[in-house]
């Protein structure tokens, strides 16, 4: 006798904004009668926040990760004991996407160091005798466009162009072994709606020795508060090359990035836990040879 | 039942009107074939894609001698004249292979598409791959041919959990084990089509991260030139595994916009011209999924080349997304070093491009990608290129060579877009630009040969000015030789273009440069200038090609140019005269190639004309003895059978109009050099013959002295020029035409000779078709005819020639089943009977028959019916032999009809005979029942007609 229990969400996307109803039906099928002792539905969302080994020992770190953060915690029942009849019984739903009170919902995010995530659960409560079912079934926030959770960042001042431009003087490591060589640049914006990709444009001027690659790392860099102070983590994401061998001079190259979904999310900045972004121009040469350009940028939900 | 000693009388006077139809003259004959003198021939190189073909591989229909034959032979086949150009043949051949679908596709689209006039795909990747090969060995980097996959598929509760899983396929993918295998050009090329496969059926398994495993494995394949002269195939090969690809992504995500639809109950199809918002939205999201996927791929150029495989796909999304990554693309290709893979990247983004975009506005890519080479075109002549050349060892035209077809398909992509006055801009562009060569090279090929042919004069001096080390001179020198060839230039600047040219196509040292320029420029000369030219033009050829008899390696270069030049120019008679034509046919030292040469030039000569000039005879006559001496033992028989048509052709072109005496000698002169071929004698006789009677005509039968001896001078020669001839049927047929045409003449002698001949050759037949019944039954039928009107040589008695023939075929071996001797027995009847008339229905003019000879003297009727009486002896026994049978019913049928209308009734006995036989013909049933009726009504009324009492006695007899 066996019992499947699913959730399925109304959105193929399962992507929910704050105050939104998020709806759905528990679909459960079997092919006898049975009985439970209750029906409830959870609605949970948490940040997750986990503390680098590089900064403390690794016991440490494992006892330390810290408690998550609840975001959202809400369950209703759904109903109460009794029996089901046998076949498909789709029971719909509706729960508002609500913080607990003194918080605020973040959206969804998978990092290396910070996870935020929503999930429903379904519990079936049985007799003793028989095992409990239970079901979950994730689903993602994200901030209604032009929402800004962290208002003190500096949005207007980025909106501009950048330019920027490599040589071996400009780098910070001197001369050492660079290739004499000259980049010309512009990136459209470090303020960047999360749904748009990154755009810009690079020139190779010159260059003594062929370039092997031209790349565009993508790096979170998260940080996390804790009793020691803080850790602060920058780990790449992607990397994604825009120039693939001794590319042609004075053309310009397009900068294009897409950001990945659920690995970036807008930039979070908060008292216990701060995500960000940053990208690299990455420039390798023949001799392996490798310079690279740093620009902290900002994600915005627009 | 069979009286032996039967009395025939023949019915000399019935009293029968006589009916005579009105003989009218006529121009045709009825049963005359229709033939198309002349066959349109289709101008080599219409196509300008063409022009880039090499010459060696544009012969390679022309070597084989039975297309060749069908071509020019048969004038039926002028549809073979159309596939002169081998890559479309190819082509053909490759479409019957490939899938249906896509094949329909094509047509559907060919009516509105702008890009119809292009060279489709196919035909252009079937030529790629039999250009672009190497013998050297080729590696491939994979992890699926002979590994199973190393991640595990676990349970996958969430969404995320998937997204997650399947990155981490992705990165196990770009970091697992992969490895080398190295491999010959054949061993590759079925690794890919494994690969292939494989995608098709990781996709059908519902492993779609593996099919887009192999298919960016195989894009990344492609980023790699370790293998110079191979990668425009490897290019043909691999996109085609992207196409699938991306078919499969599309297909999948269609299918799934219907399914989810079925939730609200419409089970609707999306239309073919759907909009986003019919797109169901987790079909949206599955999309937007791929294309985020693809967006992750680390690498440049399998990420560009997946993108654009999935370019269809954009239009779930939205419906400009499409435009703009497009264009996207074409920026983000600047990005890849090597100029090779960019330009290959390019010509795919094209080709999916204009498969997918509809409208003609969206177009504006394939300009930017055209100036997005050229901006970037220096880089061509880059150190990184210098480097790859020199470690593989390939020299810079050869490598710019590479480029061709894809810029070929770019440019002509755009040339459907854009209009004239685009091409002076470019030429601006050009101009400015170092080491030009291949661009202008490609324009050359890609544009209209219009456009080209108009601005000659600026291109040449382009061309010339180009001296780089890129595209060779010769070759863009052939390049526009095969543009003016398809369209000349305007016709005051004609002669300046050649002048420069041929200057430097003369300059060439090396004879296989020389020869390609010079192929491409021959037919421009025999079409715009005159023979003088051209004789100038042929001598400068044999004069390049003599030196350390390099001809010999050139052969079919030099066989495509006389076939150019026989096939373009209208004078043929100019031709032969000319001083350097005949020479350049001599320069072909090897017998089979020569002999093919000759074929062209001599079958290119069945237009109208005739000649008569001893010089152009001389010329003919020659070229016809290469021909007939190329003939042996070993000769197929379809081979001979050509080379004796041509031949006959050339003997009807050589007329001497009203000198007759001079035609005759040509005759006799073409006899004796063409004496192996069986056909062309006989064609001689009957030439002969039709002169001999065109000198009747013209005297109108009355014979001087001096056409009289001409005439028996004719009849001489059929009569010794046919024993020569092998097959007996032939020679049986041109006897009696002989003899026919003798007589006509009032040669009585030679028609006699040539009748006598006949039966000398009768009784030794050997051959099996001369041998056959019904050719033999109906040939005497139809001497029989002739013999009525000749008349008896006094030497020999009465119808001396009957007699002997009657012996000659009663010795002929004859199936006794058919009985067919008792069918030309009663025909023999038919002429007796004929012979005792005292007019005999049909005479030859100015010649007395037996009738008049004999005056219907008793003596001679008296021998006419014994002869009967003979025959009809003959018949019966005949008759007894063959037994009851159908046969039998009908021969008894025929020879009653034959009695009762020859023979005179009177006689008891030959009445009696004649109610015998209906009587048997009735017998068992065998006789057709309505035709008899038929017979004994028409006998019935004859009978009352000519108040026949006799006959109308036998009538009366007669039970059905």
């Amino acid at each position: 006798m066996a019992i499947n229990l699913d959730i399925h969400l109304k959105r193929a996307d399962k992507i929910y904004y704050e105050e939104e109803n998020v709806s759905g039906v528990i679909a459960l099928s079997s092919n006898t009668d049975f009985k439970h002792e209750g029906i409830t539905l959870t609605m949970e969302g948490s940040v997750n926040l986990q503390i680098s080994s590089k900064n403390v020992g690794l016991i440490e770190a494992f006892y330390n990760s810290i408690k998550p953060i609840q975001l959202v915690g809400l369950t209703c029942e759904v109903c109460g004991p009794g029996k089901l009849p046998s076949g498909l019984t789709e029971i719909p739903f509706e729960i508002p996407l609500k913080p607990k009170a003194n918080r605020s919902l973040y959206e969804t995010y998978h990092g290396v160091y910070v996870n935020i995530g929503y999930g429903l659960r379904c519990d079936i409560k049985r007799s003793f005798l028989l095992k409990d079912l239970q079901k979950t079934q994730q689903f993602l926030v994200q901030y209604t466009p032009g929402y800004n959770v962290t208002p003190e960042l500096p949005l207007k001042e980025k909106r501009t162009p950048i330019n920027f431009e490599l040589s071996p003087a400009s780098l910070t490591s001197g001369r050492s072994g660079a290739p004499d060589f000259l980049l010309r640049g512009h990136i459209e914006s470090v303020c960047c709606n999360i749904t748009k990709p990154l755009k810009g444009k690079v020139v190779l001027v010159k260059c003594a020795l062929p370039v092997r690659s031209i790349e565009l790392q993508l790096v979170r860099v998260e940080t996390c508060g804790c009793a020691e102070g803080y850790a602060r983590e920058a780990t790449e994401i992607q990397n994604i090359q825009i120039g693939d061998g001794d590319v042609p001079h004075n053309i310009p190259i397009p900068v294009y990035m897409v950001f990945p979904r659920l690995f970036t999310c807008p930039t979070l900045l908060t008292t216990n836990f701060k995500i960000e972004f940053e990208v690299n121009l990455v420039v390798v040469f023949q001799d392996d040879h490798l310079i690279t350009n740093n620009f902290p940028i900002i994600l915005v939900r627009e | 039942m069979v009286d032996n000693s039967i009395e025939w009388k023949t019915l000399i006077n019935t009293n029968l009107m006589i009916k005579r139809l009105h003989p009218l003259p006529v121009n045709d004959h009825p049963l005359k074939n229709i033939i198309t003198e002349r066959i349109p021939r289709k101008i080599l190189g219409s196509i300008p894609s063409t022009g880039m073909t090499t010459p060696l591989e544009t012969h390679i229909s022309l070597l084989e001698p039975l297309t060749r034959a069908l071509r020019q032979l048969d004038p039926l086949s002028d549809f073979a004249m159309e596939e002169m150009d081998p890559l479309s043949k190819l082509a053909a051949e490759v479409d019957s292979q490939e899938i249906p679908e896509t094949k329909s596709i094509v047509i559907k689209d060919a009516e509105n598409n702008i890009f119809y006039q292009m060279e489709p795909w196919t035909s252009r990747r079937a030529g790629i791959l039999t250009k672009y090969t190497t013998s050297e060995k080729l590696s491939i980097v994979t992890s699926f041919l002979s590994e199973g996959e190393k991640v595990t598929v676990k349970a996958q509760s969430t969404a995320i959990d998937k997204v997650q899983h399947r990155l981490k396929q992705l990165d196990s993918f770009e970091e697992g084990s992969q490895h080398r295998l190295n491999l010959s050009q054949a061993e590759y090329i079925t690794k890919i089509e494994q690969l292939n496969k494989e995608l098709v059926i990781a996709w059908n398994t519902e492993q779609r991260v593996k099919a887009l495993k192999i298919a960016i494995q195989c894009a990344k394949l492609l980023g790699d030139t370790e293998v110079l002269s191979f990668y425009p195939s490897k290019f043909v090969l691999i996109t085609d595994i992207l196409d699938t690809f991306g078919k499969l992504v599309y297909e999948r995500l269609k299918t799934k916009a219907v399914c989810i639809k079925s939730g609200s109950k419409t089970l609707a199809d999306l239309p073919e011209d759907f909009t986003p918002d019919m797109v169901s939205d987790s079909a949206k999201e599955t999309c937007l999924n791929w294309f985020y996927k693809i967006a992750s791929i680390r690498e440049l150029v399998p990420r560009i080349y997946v993108e654009i495989a999935l370019l269809n796909s954009y239009r779930f999304i939205s419906t400009n997304e499409c435009n703009e990554s497009l264009q996207r693309m074409t920026d983000m290709i600047h990005g890849i070093g090597n100029p090779l893979v960019a330009v290959y990247v390019r010509c795919y983004l094209c080709k999916v491009g204009i498969t997918i975009l509809k409208k003609k506005l969206e177009f504006g890519f394939l300009l930017v990608n055209f100036t997005g080479f050229l901006d970037s075109y220096h880089h061509i002549f880059s150190r990184g290129v210098k480097t790859e050349l020199e470690s593989q060892k390939m020299e810079l035209p050869t490598y710019i060579t590479l480029y061709t077809p894809a810029l070929d398909f770019i440019l002509e992509a755009v040339n459907c877009v854009v209009n004239e006055s685009f091409l002076p801009n470019l030429l601006s562009v050009c101009k400015k630009k170092k080491n030009s060569s291949l661009i202008l090279n490609t324009i050359m090929s890609g544009f209209k040969p219009a456009y080209i042919s108009d601005r000659c004069m600026e291109f040449l001096d382009m061309i010339l000015d180009s001296s780089d080390g890129g595209v060779p001179l010769y070759h863009l020198l052939r390049t526009l030789g095969l543009c003016i060839t398809v369209c000349p230039p305007p016709s005051d600047q004609r002669r300046e273009i050649l002048a420069i040219v041929w200057k430097h196509i003369s300059s060439f040292d090396n004879p296989d440069e020389y020869i390609t320029c010079a192929e491409a420029w021959i037919q421009f000369v025999v079409e715009c200038f005159s023979s003088r030219e051209l004789n100038t033009v042929l001598g400068d050829i044999i004069e390049h090609m003599s030196p350390n008899r390099s001809f010999e390696k050139h052969y079919s270069v030099l066989k495509l140019i006389i076939s150019k030049v026989v096939s373009q120019f209208q004078d043929f008679e100019m031709l032969l005269i000319m001083d350097n034509f005949l020479p350049l046919v001599d320069i072909f030292h090897e017998e089979s190639i020569k002999v093919e040469v000759c074929k062209n030039i001599l079958t290119s000569c069945n237009g109208q004309y005739k000649t008569n000039d001893p010089v152009i005879t001389n010329a003919l006559m020659f070229l016809c003895g290469i021909l007939h001496d190329s003939v042996n033992a070993l000769t197929p028989e379809d081979e001979y059978k050509q080379i004796g048509e041509i031949l006959c052709n050339v003997m009807r072109k050589v007329n001497y109009g009203r000198d007759f005496e001079e035609q005759l000698n040509f005759f006799v002169e073409a006899r004796s050099a063409f004496s192996n071929i069986d056909i062309v004698l006989a064609e001689l006789v009957q030439q002969v013959n039709t002169l001999s009677v065109n000198t009747r005509q013209i005297m109108k039968g009355m014979h001087n002295r001096k056409t009289a001896e001409f005439v028996q001078a004719c009849a001489a020669y059929c009569f010794i020029t046919i024993p020569s001839i092998v097959s007996e049927k032939t020679r049986l047929e041109l006897y009696l035409l002989s003899g026919q045409v003798a007589l006509f003449n009032q040669c009585l002698g030679q028609a006699d000779a040539c009748l006598k001949a006949i039966l000398t050759i009768l009784p030794n037949l050997e051959d099996a078709s001369a041998k056959s019944e019904l050719f033999l039954e109906s040939y005497i039928k139809k001497l029989l005819s002739t013999l009525l009107v000749v008349p008896d040589n006094p030497d020999r008695g009465v119808v001396g020639l009957l007699k002997s023939l009657l012996n000659v075929i009663r010795q002929l071996e004859w199936n006794k089943l058919n009985c067919n001797l008792a069918i030309l027995y009663i025909s023999v009847l038919d002429l007796l009977s004929s012979l005792a008339k005292e007019e005999y229905p049909y005479h030859v003019d100015k010649v007395e028959s037996n009738d008049a000879l004999y005056g219907s003297d008793p003596k001679f009727i008296n021998e006419v019916n014994n002869m009967c009486s003979i025959i009809i002896r003959e018949i019966l026994t005949l008759l007894q032999d063959l037994g009851q049978c159908r046969r039998q019913s009908h021969i008894a049928t025929e020879l009653f009809v034959k009695i009762v209308t020859r023979s005179d009734l009177s006689v008891k006995s030959t009445n009696t005979l004649a109610i015998n036989l209906w009587h048997l013909s009735m017998k068992n049933g065998y006789a057709d029942k309505s035709y008899m009726i038929r017979i004994k009504n028409h006998l019935k009324r004859r009978s009352e007609a000519t108040r026949n009492l006799h006959l109308q006695y036998v009538v009366d007899k007669l039970a059905i």
